[in-house]
């Protein structure tokens, strides 16, 4: 018998129906990244801090979830936890601003779209503000730019270094003028912490656009991106709309604005707690400004 | 300047062309018809009182962006002499959308700095359309250093849609541009005066605004997004622009009321585009009334007060640590496996 031989059958292979293959993925379950279209097991999904294992697109992460991630165990203390937004204009949209927020903290289990405190990392103390993008899609209203002002100014009084983790569709235009000047409020809280010669260093995630991205969100003394996230002040179709033009490849995502000199790194998730930790060592170790440093024994 | 009438200043403009009418009659004819003339002037001034008292946040909207509104530029030279143009951002290209330069207000030396539109569509395509690149607002930060570093107060005009939402201008990083006006604007130690005369176009607008005072004319609007924006979000449907104006509490009388803003500018009966030197006189009247205030203060004064006067905004309530409106964390899966 010939090593290269036709074989006697040929053998034809039939895609089974697309409708099929969902029946017989439990719903809830298991879920499907949205990158390859993958299906993994919940636990799978955690196991991998959400990262898909076979093309590396990064799911959101919840704030808790981040912070587990970057911080040194039992060492987060949450701080402003107790701040609730107000339909101070009784915004009057499709539904109601007040639904919406009564939705949204049921749905989280969060006050608002940010959770802030003080943890340490590798024995580095510091702040950190995470938002979650579950939360009105991270959207900055009144609580999240106090929040952000607020844990500026921890950072600032105790001199440690602050580090937000960003993600928002925007300024919340429930909130008209108020959501606005929050930009305002926080950037000039941040400008006393510069002052001081602190590090502030900013995690961006997907998607970080509008209010966000011009305000906090830029100004870290490091920033970093993580892989393919949608950063940028006016949305993509918006630029679209208004000039007509086709809008290069990959625009607005880290690996973009890594190329236009905006950020300092484009870091995937697996090495985000790495990274951070060497850069707390490296801009507080020997710096002056730093008020509370890391107690003097080895990493375990 | 284009003959552009607002639906709602029909009345008005027919009134106007009446009298007009009447007068060439007059004159043509040499009879006296002063008496009715003077009738008909009355009715105006009522007419206009009425519609220009009675007007909906939309129709504000409409008249903040009125192509015959005066712009930055008929302003300064209207209020200031020796305004001497200072251009570009020393780093990639000078931005028409903003304007900057010394000038002096009645001898006394100040910085000025605002965004510009254009009169016609050549002048609009050179100024953008009063949208700015990142340049214009890294321009307008290093003029507001220099103003600075020379003890000259700022004035700062925002009459714009919005930062121009390009590909240019996003791979410059004009979000990074605001973001670092935004910072560095707290820095300055002499006193900023932020003034939106038109159209106050959300972040782009807030770029060049943090002031120690914020003033707004009459008939300017100033908004986190634009009614067309939101209303696209919010309903899906741009129809719905008028219904957002209104949701957005964006008109200078609402925003004195809600305190984002300190002051409101009057305007001429009618709008500013009615009577230029009317309207930069009271604009210069409440210019001159603020900065003097401003001017007796301290450098560290005026950073402390400015820097509060924002940490200050903002409107939630602080519920009791323990009770709040957490529900536990269980509830969370449950909803989500509930929506899914």
């Amino acid at each position: 018998m010939s090593l290269f031989g036709k074989p006697k059958y040929s053998t034809i292979k039939t895609d089974t129906p697309a409708e099929d293959k969902k029946v017989k993925i439990p719903v809830g379950i298991f879920d499907k990244c949205k990158g390859c279209e993958e299906y993994y097991h919940k636990d799978e999904w955690k196991k991998f801090i959400e990262v898909c294992p076979h093309c590396g697109y990064h799911r959101q992460l919840s704030a808790q979830q981040r912070i587990e991630l970057l911080t040194d165990a039992g060492s987060f203390k949450e701080v402003d936890s107790n701040l609730i937004s107000v339909d101070i204009l009784k915004f009057e949209g499709v539904a109601s601003y007040a639904d919406k927020l009564e939705q949204n903290i049921r749905k989280t289990g969060l006050n608002d779209a940010i959770v802030c405190g003080v943890a340490a990392l590798n024995g580095i103390e510091y702040a950190i503000g995470v938002m979650d993008f579950r939360f009105l899609g991270a959207s900055m209203g009144s609580v999240v730019g106090e929040k952000v002002a607020r844990i500026t100014e921890i950072a600032t009084e105790k001199g440690i270094p602050l580090v937000i983790v960003t993600a928002s569709g925007g300024a919340r235009m429930y909130e008209g003028m108020f959501s606005l000047m929050q930009m305002a409020k926080t950037s000039g809280a941040l400008e006393r912490h510069k002052e001081k010669n602190l590090p502030y260093i900013v995690i961006m995630t997907n998607p970080t656009t509008a209010g966000v991205t011009a305000s906090y969100a830029s100004l870290g003394s490091v920033m970093l991106a993580e892989p393919q996230a949608l950063i940028g002040f006016a949305g993509p179709r918006v630029i679209k709309d208004t000039t007509q033009a086709t809008l290069p490849e990959g625009f607005q995502t880290s690996e973009f604005l890594l190329k236009k000199g905006l950020i300092d790194r484009v870091t995937p998730r697996a090495q985000l707690r790495h990274e951070l930790g060497l850069l707390l060592e490296y801009t507080t170790t020997t710096n002056p400004g730093i008020k509370i440093k890391a107690p003097k024994k080895k990493k375990q | 300047m284009s003959n552009v009438v607002l639906d709602f200043e029909k009345p008005i403009s027919e009134l106007e062309l009446k009298v007009k009418e009447l007068q060439s009659l007059s004159d043509l004819n040499d009879i006296d018809v002063s008496e009715e003339i003077s009738v008909l002037t009355k009715k105006l001034e009522e007419t206009k009182k009425l519609v220009y008292s009675n007007l909906s946040a939309w129709q504000r909207v409409q008249l903040a962006r009125h192509p015959n509104r005066p712009y930055t530029l008929d302003y300064v030279e209207r209020i200031f002499t020796d305004y001497i143009q200072l251009h570009g951002d020393r780093r990639y290209a000078e931005d028409a959308a903003i304007v900057g330069g010394f000038a002096k207000l009645d001898g006394k030396p100040v910085m000025i700095i605002g965004t510009q539109k254009g009169r016609n569509i050549k002048d609009n395509v050179y100024r953008n359309f009063g949208c700015p690149h990142p340049e214009g607002y890294r321009k307008a930060m290093r003029l507001m250093e220099l103003a600075d570093a020379s003890n000259v107060p700022i004035i700062s005009f925002i009459d714009t849609p919005g930062a121009y939402p390009g590909i240019a201008s996003e791979e410059r990083h004009v979000g990074e541009a605001i973001a670092v006006n935004l910072r560095d604007m707290f820095k300055l130690s002499v006193p900023v005066l932020a003034i939106v005369i038109g159209e106050g176009g959300s972040g782009g607008a807030l770029g060049i605004g943090i002031g120690n005072k914020i003033l707004i004319m009459e008939h300017a609007y100033y908004s986190v997004i634009t009614p067309e924006g939101c209303a696209a979000i919010l309903w899906k449907d741009r129809a719905f622009s008028s219904k957002a104006a209104e949701s957005l509490k964006l008109t200078s009388s609402e925003l004195l009321k809600l305190e984002i803003v300190d002051e409101v500018i009057p305007e001429p009966i009618g709008g500013a585009h009615y009577n230029y030197d009317q309207a930069a006189a009271l604009l210069k009247k409440a210019i001159i009334k603020n900065l003097d205030a401003l001017c007796s203060k301290t450098a560290g004064e005026l950073k402390e007060e400015r820097y509060q006067k924002y940490r200050h905004i903002g409107k939630f309530t602080e519920v009791k640590e323990k009770e709040e409106a957490l529900p536990p964390p269980a509830d969370e899966e449950k909803e989500k496996s509930e929506k899914e």
